[in-house]
């Protein structure tokens, strides 16, 4: 018995350049039940942000329907119904650590003890306790970007869409983050939306595949994951690891085969 | 330490330049004197004469050193002679007008920002605002405010923000618009107002822009309170001292309101710049 949180039908977007219209999304069609973890890939163009942006109302679908939590993007958005993690941390740099995990509890009007007490507990969730009164320039990279991670949970929305969290870092800190968040989306229940161009890492950390193409931006293949829900990193030498990998290939290289 | 040696070298050969241009400047002066007189004259008297004349065409900087030293320190701050006094008639009216000018100029840019049709029509007529000389419409702002009954450091204050305000509206656009699409997305997807992304995104992100442009600002402020009574025929203050200076021919006294104005500048862009330093390093931000 599962709950569709996030179900889009025949979604289309098409956004008015100088140089004509540009096809972001084609016919996409796709449901995210509660607790998922899904992953997007697809090279660049294919239109897996511009998904995860109409699903947070940030951009507006010219055709189709998609619908959060049974409400449109918009509605959603305005009941704070998700978190959302950009490619770049995107702290403040005026704000300690501890301060920009509570810019959203104070624009929600959470009151000061009820923020003290979230701040604590997300930063210690991201592995972060001890650095609150640290300013972003004094942490690495990695911090940063689980800093903002704390920022988007701090507000204990259910969903949690993230567009390419972890592009920027190296491999080593990528695989440490990778484990760090499985291990908070299996202690928090969360449903979430992740975007990335890695296939071991999509693999790695979903319950279900988007592979998607572009020109136009559409849905290629859906892989639901065979793997357990128990993943150590070790898996991704395992069997079934490399046969989902060669599955997305497969998908990928679908996609490309009309141009 | 070190690097005092190069500083001392430019202003001793800054010095070295001056007493130079000043012979040479002066020296046409001593020359007509002698041939008024049917004298010959050796080039050692005329240097000589050259550094010490009343009214010369370039005072010589120990002459400008003593008369600076004169009405600094020597005048009572009360006196009509002392440049304290004079300096601080022109301060005050810089401080009034800068404190204009920078309200002026943040609210504005608070409605460019916020509003297209301000955006559109506020900008071109505050660049053509800065085009017109302060020198043509100083008098008529200062007539037409006399004509109000309004005196004194008001309208001074005015020509001041007149040119203060420039700086303070586009730095502040500038800074309030830094945050970057990212940034402005996070705060949509906290369906926060426009109030609330101003007040937690766009004033901080706008401080080092601020700060940047308050040291312009201040500046212009000063130009502008000088600036603002030369063309009055103000009694007291450093452009009166400018303008009482040329009409008597007492450029020694004018070298020294100069040097005086570059000192007060000098102080008011450090004011600004220590005042930059504490605030940037309250928010945590490395300047």
């Amino acid at each position: 018995m599962s709950e569709t949180i996030i179900e889009a039908r025949n979604l289309d977007l098409t956004f008015e350049t100088n140089d004509g219209p540009v096809h972001a999304l084609k016919d996409v069609n796709l449901s995210i039940e509660k607790g998922d973890f899904v992953s997007f890939i697809g090279p660049s163009g294919c239109g897996k942000t511009t998904f995860l942006r109409v699903v947070a109302g940030l951009e507006q679908a010219t055709g189709g329907s998609v619908t959060v939590n049974g409400l449109s993007p918009d509605e959603a958005r305005r009941a704070r119904a998700y978190g959302y993690v950009f490619q770049a941390a995107g702290l403040y740099p005026w704000r300690t650590i501890a301060g920009n995990v509570k810019l959203p509890l104070e624009i929600m009007g959470f009151d000061r003890a009820e923020q003290d007490r979230r701040v604590r507990n997300v930063l210690d969730l991201v592995d972060l306790a001890g650095f609150e009164k640290k300013y972003p320039w004094q942490l690495s990279g990695g911090m940063q970007q689980r800093a903002s991670i704390a920022r988007a949970l701090a507000f204990d929305a259910d969903i949690l869409l993230m567009d390419e969290p972890f592009g920027a870092l190296d491999e080593i800190v990528r695989d440490h983050l990778n484990e760090q968040l499985l291990k908070l989306w299996a202690s928090t229940g969360k449903t979430i939306g992740f975007v990335t161009h890695s296939i071991p890492e999509a693999v790695y950390l979903s319950t279900k595949i988007v592979v998607m193409s572009p020109r136009p931006g559409r849905i290629t293949d859906v892989i639901e994951s065979p793997l357990p829900q128990e993943r150590p990193l070790d898996i991704r030498d395992s069997k079934e690891f490399i046969e989902v990998a060669h599955r997305v290939r497969e998908g990928l290289r679908a996609g490309h085969s009309y141009d | 330490m070190r690097s005092l040696l190069p500083i001392l070298t430019v202003v001793a050969a800054i010095v070295a330049i001056w007493y130079a241009a000043a012979v040479w400047l002066n020296s046409q002066w001593t020359y007509d004197q002698a041939a008024r007189a049917g004298v010959e004259i050796g080039f050692s008297e005329v240097v000589a004469d050259a550094w010490v004349q009343e009214r010369p065409v370039l005072p010589a900087p120990h002459q400008v050193a003593v008369e600076l030293y004169d009405t600094v320190i020597d005048k009572s701050v009360t006196s009509k002679r002392s440049l304290v006094y004079h300096g601080w008639i022109t301060v005050s009216a810089t401080l009034l007008g800068f404190v204009f000018g920078t309200v002026l100029g943040i609210l504005l840019a608070v409605g460019i920002v916020h509003n297209r049709a301000m955006d559109m029509s506020v900008m071109p007529w505050a660049i053509a605002s800065q085009t017109i000389p302060i020198l043509a419409i100083a008098p008529m702002i200062i007539v037409v405010l006399n004509s109000v009954g309004v005196q004194g450091l008001v309208p001074k204050a005015i020509i001041s923000a007149y040119l203060s305000f420039f700086p303070v509206v586009v730095g502040m656009v500038a800074g309030l618009r830094s945050p970057d699409a990212m940034q402005l997305d996070l705060m949509r997807t906290y369906n926060a107002s426009r109030a609330e992304t101003f007040w937690k995104l766009r004033l901080p992100a706008s401080m080092p822009y601020l700060f940047t442009s308050l040291k312009v600002g201040i500046a212009a402020s000063l130009v502008g309170a000088i600036v603002g009574e030369l063309p009055t025929g103000a009694v007291a203050g450093l452009g009166a001292r400018l303008l009482s200076g040329s009409y008597y021919g007492q450029t020694v006294q004018i070298w020294a309101a100069l040097f005086a104005a570059a000192a007060v500048a000098a102080g008011l862009v450090g004011v600004i710049g220590f005042l930059q330093r504490v605030t940037l390093r309250r928010m945590g931000m490395q300047s």
